[in-house]
């Protein structure tokens, strides 16, 4: 009974069988009741699949309801709840949850929205009615009223007792601590995701996966975050900044304490910061973190380096000296003058000590332009240096680096690095050659040594300890010489580059002190962005000015926080290498 | 009950016709009302009227319905081409009056307005251009002095064109469909299928690239996001929210969203209500009209009783699934109804029509009445042998 077999044609009536135009068109017009029977049957198949379809889909839409309300599927894509606690190294919490209820909506089991927006907003009186009124006139399920109310406010929602009206549980992060540790922490936004920070850190480490899969259901579940940071000192370090930048009139300072032998940030504060409870100008341009977001030109600080390859290199010892007559060197039509003119020839510890720019250029010329990119490399001064802190600057490198770069870099100008990574370099210089990469978690010496490469030798280490410690007792450094602490360190005052030209009365100043200087634990820096001279200044904005003296004050105020006990008598052989080749100094 | 022992106009009727078909007819129209009390309240809400309101309606036009369906089903064959000849004039005027005195209701003029009383004539052309097309079918196939085929396939445009005038792209697609079914039941030469299908992949190809508001709606169809899903994500919100057995009578929330809660998407207000598994129920209820309707269609051996069933049963089937498709968004929104589930007086009223013409054509009879029209299925073979 196949109908559309292609033998058709020789079944038809003996008419249509005749040639010629008009057979076929008879047969194309002819009607054949007899193929009607299998094509209905075609049709009952054609019917019954599209049946099947939709009884498929039916079951398939039965089999993905999950019968939970629109409102907890809303909560649930709308919120990550839940974070692990964050610490300091001594347990004292720096951010946790709250547990704290929302109110929401329910737009289409409102009776009278009028009414509803009217009860509503005089027990919330801080919501806009218009705007209410909006969100209650849509036709969605599910629409937020307020975020994160107090149990008062709830109690008087309820009392309301308005229909479609309802709490749901939520946790709302708070930062005991206010602003104190702000850049280090960063915040999370109000559906308890991380946006900046540690917070931020945190939610890369697959946190979200952990609580997407059920695992966690309150924050005692996860294991609590403990970090480097210690509050104490944190606290401390932030007081003196802040006192600093009234009393010096800069517009921005920053500081940080890192322990030299395990890269670990015991303290981080940059100014202006934030309150991470309620961070509505974290964002403005000035809220920046300038330790590891903001790049400078580190200025002097950067001398350390420039000497610490030259001894390492073998191209000088800590008994070279450098002829420093006529005050200033010519690049082509530059000229680079010395800023504390002796006009005399300085031996290693006095290049350090008088700050010379033509002592540390004629270092580094003696290493040459390929020897100081490569050691700066093995230093991480020219490439971004990743922490656990999402937020990162990359280093501004010259371009072509010929002589003349490495004659400036020498001295600290021409290469612009975020201070947290001039200090992971100064501490390899001190704590006997290891370049640890900071880190703001808690770990130990031997984790942080197991893969921080050695990059100077420990003589030359011990080298840079001294002269840091001569420049403590007799230089530039004097003003952070805390009594018993054996403070080593270096100023550094760069002109700050203002639409491509250095600028004569803007300054960049930094300290950094190490301590103590014959057994280093702790690295100190201070940096204040155009600090202004004053009166007991003599109206000198330079570094030993306003940066050493907070460095001096915060050294006093957190070492024996530390554990750092003061020794009044000075070590006996602090520097043994450095008496045997009689240095400068050590007679 | 009706005796066998005499022949009453009653007793001929009831041992003649289907009686299953009947029932299954029955039960949808009993669903619906059911169905319609959870769809109607809504609407009727919203639009300012009492609860029951467009339950009440029902009711009053079911009453109407019902008796046209089992009048209709007494008559003879000749009597339903006649029924269907002079409902199609009366339709067709209808429709073209409707045209330029009809208002315009959603940009379209489909209504026509008699003393409050609202009419949709092109639902009554439905049934009346079935039946008519199989009849100049049938007497194309039996080589008349009647130029069936032609007269056919000329019929075809004269119904559509002032349907696309109205415009009412849904019944223009769902006529010239049956019109289609119809043809290739009829037993036209293949290459007319081919021919056809290839002009209804050009038509719809045109009607994407040229017609801007077919363009967006399947547009939305393949991207949800393109545009305003807003009916069909609501529709599927309440299959979901209903799962398997539903929230219960009048416990629904999302029909109150839901536009055309009461008609073009009752049937995801019923998953809401009454679940899933009901929704799969009034599947096969329409599954099985549909069914046996064409076995019907298939054991009447008159070629006009054949085609006219098919068509009506072809006609019924595909608004059903391209209603229930929409709903469940297997297919892009197209306005159509759930037959005698959703809320309207002509649409009931047609169907109940087109019902009692199919009850009419698929009654047993004696073959004595169509001997000389008889389709033989292997009379082929016989001829030859």
């Amino acid at each position: 009974m196949s109908a559309d077999t292609p033998d058709d044609r020789n079944n038809a009536p003996a008419e249509a069988r005749r040639p010629g135009l008009a057979g076929g068109l008879r047969l194309l017009f002819s009607l054949r009741a007899d193929k009607s029977l299998a094509r209905i049957g075609l049709m009952s198949l054609a019917f019954s699949a599209m049946f099947a379809a939709i009884a498929v889909r039916l079951v398939m839409m039965g089999a993905g309801a999950d019968g939970r309300s629109d409102t907890s599927r809303a909560v649930s894509t709308e919120t990550t709840g839940i974070r692990p606690d964050i610490l300091d190294r001594n347990g004292e919490v720096l951010a946790t949850d709250v547990r704290s209820v929302s109110v929401f909506a329910e737009p289409r089991n409102i009776i009278d929205k009028d009414e509803a927006v009217e009860l509503l907003t005089a027990v919330l009186p801080d919501l806009d009615a218009t705007e209410l009124r909006n969100k209650l006139g849509t036709k969605r399920g599910f629409v937020w009223v307020k975020r994160e109310i107090t149990p008062r406010q709830q109690a008087e929602v309820h009392r309301l007792g308005i229909p479609g009206v309802g709490f749901v549980p939520e946790n709302k992060r708070v930062y005991p601590n206010g602003p104190a540790a702000a850049h280090v922490l960063g915040f999370a936004n109000i559906d308890n995701v991380g946006i900046a920070g540690i917070e931020k850190y945190i939610d890369s480490q697959g946190l979200g996966d952990l609580v997407g899969l059920g695992f966690a259901q309150t924050s005692t579940d996860l294991k609590p975050v403990q970090l480097s940071i210690d509050l104490r000192v944190q606290h401390a370090l932030r007081d003196e900044l802040l006192k600093g930048i009234e009393k010096y009139r800069a517009i921005a300072a920053a500081g940080a304490v890192m322990d030299v032998n395990t890269g670990e940030m015991i303290a981080l504060v940059s100014l202006p910061d934030f309150d991470p409870s309620n961070p509505v100008d974290a964002h403005d341009k000035d809220r920046i973190n300038r330790m590891n977001v903001g790049v400078y030109e580190m200025g002097s600080t950067f001398k350390a380096l420039t000497i610490a390859m030259a001894l390492d290199s073998g191209k000088a010892n800590i008994n070279s000296t450098y002829s420093t007559a006529g005050g200033m060197m010519r690049f082509g039509r530059q000229v680079i003058k010395e800023y504390h003119g002796t006009g005399r020839t300085l031996t290693v510890p006095e290049v350090f000590l008088h700050s010379s720019n033509m002592g540390s250029i004629k270092m580094a010329l003696a290493v040459g332009v390929e020897g100081h990119k490569a050691f700066l490399k093995k230093m991480m001064q020219l490439d971004r240096m990743t922490t656990e802190l999402p937020e990162s600057a990359a280093p501004i490198v010259p371009q072509r680096w010929g002589e003349i770069n490495t004659a400036t870099i020498a001295f600290g100008h021409g290469l612009a690095v975020a201070p947290l990574q001039a200090i992971a370099a100064v501490g390899a210089l001190v704590n006997g050659g290891y370049l640890i990469t900071p880190t703001f978690l808690k770990r130990s010496e031997a984790e942080a040594k197991a893969n921080a490469p050695m990059v100077i030798k420990p003589e030359t280490s011990e080298a840079m300890r001294f002269v840091m410690r001569i420049n403590g007792e007799k230089g530039s450094a004097r003003k952070a010489d805390v009594p018993g602490y054996f403070v080593g360190g270096k100023t550094g005052t760069a002109e700050k580059v203002i639409n491509g030209r250095y600028a004569k009365n803007k300054n960049f100043t930094t300290f950094t002190a190490v301590v103590p200087s014959d057994k280093p634990r702790y690295l100190f820096l201070a940096i204040y962005d155009e600090p202004k001279g004053y009166v007991e200044s003599g109206g000198y904005s330079t570094a030993a000015w306003n940066a050493g003296i907070t460095t001096g004050k915060v050294i006093e105020r957190v070492a024996p926080l530390l554990g750092l006990p003061p020794r009044f008598d000075p070590p006996e052989h602090p520097f043994p290498t450095m008496a045997r080749l009689g240095a400068w100094g050590t007679r | 009950m009706v005796s066998r022992a005499e022949r009453t106009l009653v007793g001929e009727w009831w041992w003649t016709v289907d009686r299953l078909l009947i029932a299954g007819l029955g039960l949808l129209m009993i669903a619906g009302l059911v169905f319609l009390m959870a769809g109607g309240p809504p609407v009727a809400e919203r639009l300012g009227l009492s609860t029951f309101h467009f339950v009440n309606r029902q009711v009053l036009f079911l009453v109407p319905a019902i008796g046209l369906m089992i009048a209709t089903s007494f008559l003879s064959l000749r009597h339903v081409r006649r029924a269907a000849m002079v409902t199609y004039a009366f339709a067709m005027g209808g429709i073209i009056l409707a045209l330029h005195f009809g208002p315009e209701i959603k940009g379209a003029h489909r209504w026509l307005s008699f003393g409050g009383v609202s009419v949709q004539p092109s639902e009554f052309v439905k049934p009346a251009f079935v039946v008519l097309t199989a009849w100049f079918f049938a007497e194309g196939g039996r080589k008349s002095d009647m130029p069936g085929g032609l007269l056919g396939i000329l019929l075809l445009p004269a119904t559509i064109v002032p349907l696309i005038l109205q415009p009412d792209f849904g019944q223009t697609m769902l006529i010239t469909l049956v019109w289609c079914g119809m043809f290739f039941a009829a037993g036209l030469h293949s290459l007319w299928i081919v021919g056809f299908g290839g002009a209804g992949i050009l038509a719809a190809l045109a009607a994407y690239e040229f017609v801007p508001h077919v363009r967006a709606r399947i547009e939305r169809f393949l991207d949800k996001s393109s545009g305003d899903s807003f009916q069909i994500d609501t529709a599927l919100s309440s299959f979901s929210r209903g799962g398997w057995f539903g929230k219960g009578p009048g416990e629904g929330t999302v029909k109150r969203i839901l536009p055309d809660a009461h008609t073009d998407f009752i049937f995801a207000v019923t998953a809401e209500e009454f679940g899933i598994v009901v929704c799969v129920a009034v599947l096969c209820l329409f599954a099985f009209i549909v069914l046996r309707g064409l076995l019907l269609a298939r054991r009447a051996e008159e070629p006009f009783c054949r085609l006219a069933a098919t068509g009506l049963i072809l006609l019924f089937g595909l608004q059903a699934s391209i209603n229930m498709m929409v709903n469940v968004h297997l297919m892009p929104a197209k306005g159509m109804t759930l037959p005698f589930i959703s809320y309207g007086g002509s649409s009931l009223i047609s169907l109940a029509l087109g019902m009692g013409f199919l009850i009419a054509v698929t009654r047993k009879r004696p073959r004595s009445e169509y001997m000389d029209r008889i389709v033989r299925p292997f009379s082929r073979g016989r001829s030859e042998a």
